[in-house]
């Protein structure tokens, strides 16, 4: 018998995990895959409750659509994130974040 | 006895979490790569669990399919001297001190939180997923698809070189 609570602490055991990857890493790349994880791990959320929170019908599939506009802005982020990392490694020849400071005062 | 619903509840939210762990663990970046890919697959087997088979496929298409290979082009694109031996952030203690934390909080809070369920897991068909998100959705739907649009013309600008034509 699945309950909601275990999409709610695998969605926050994920979270976690994708917290500390950008939190501790030093290749943007990684920070992104990171930040991949924790998306994910809001649309985990939002499934569990889309299938088993208490609500009437026409509010069921709401979770549903959510997950959907999530995914959209994901793809956007990710494709603006690589631009970016591409641009910053034609310019500096690195992609460490500690080494992308020269807006830093 | 278990149940057949939980035992796969438990292989697919093992397939996240390892693939996770290996997302922040792995020395290879190469290989997180791979595990962000297991990670999400394992997401896809969540989605199923939960009745959402529509998410599960575009989970496949979209992150197996385009996500995995973007990044997997972006570290081919910045392939450097470090490729193969990463070192994490020294303030690494913080980050898992943080996270720690997060996670002891919001497990508390899931513990302590009452929230009226159903007994059975319930679907959403396709045909009325399709009609709330063009009907009630539409303009949001419409202005997500033009943040796509937008955001995938500024990466080909940014990525271009300045004043190259070809």
């Amino acid at each position: 018998m699945i309950e909601l609570a275990h999409f709610q602490i695998l969605s926050a055991a994920l979270f976690c995990l994708g917290l500390y990857g950008v939190l501790a890493r030093k290749s943007a790349l990684l920070i992104l895959m990171s930040i991949e994880l924790m998306l994910n791990a809001v649309n985990i959320n939002l499934i569990g409750y889309s299938a088993l929170a208490e609500s009437s019908a026409p509010h069921r599939a709401l979770g549903q659509v959510l997950v959907i506009f999530v995914v959209t802005i994901a793809a956007a982020e990710l494709a603006l994130a690589v631009a970016i990392i591409l641009r910053l490694y034609r310019n500096l020849k690195s992609v460490d974040v500690d080494k992308i400071s020269s807006m830093k005062w | 006895m278990l149940a057949p619903s939980i035992i796969l509840f438990y292989a697919a939210a093992t397939l996240t979490l390892g693939g996770g762990l290996g997302v922040v663990m792995a020395r290879n970046i190469v290989y997180a790569a791979l595990a962000l890919l297991i990670s999400l697959m394992g997401v896809s087997g969540i989605f199923l669990l939960a009745f959402a088979e529509f998410l599960a496929l575009v989970q496949i298409l979209i992150y197996g399919g385009a996500v995995i290979i973007v990044i997997l082009f972006a570290l081919m694109l910045t392939r450097i001297e470090d490729f193969s031996q990463l070192s994490d952030h020294p303030q690494w203690p913080i980050g898992a001190g943080v996270a720690g934390l997060l996670f002891f909080v919001m497990v508390a809070s899931i513990v302590a939180t009452q929230v009226r369920t159903e007994s059975e897991r319930t679907s959403v068909e396709f045909k009325e997923l399709g009609n709330i998100l063009f009907t009630e959705w539409a303009i949001p739907f419409e202005v997500a698809s033009l943040v796509l649009l937008v955001a995938l013309i500024g990466a080909v600008i940014l990525v271009r070189v300045n004043g190259e034509r070809n």
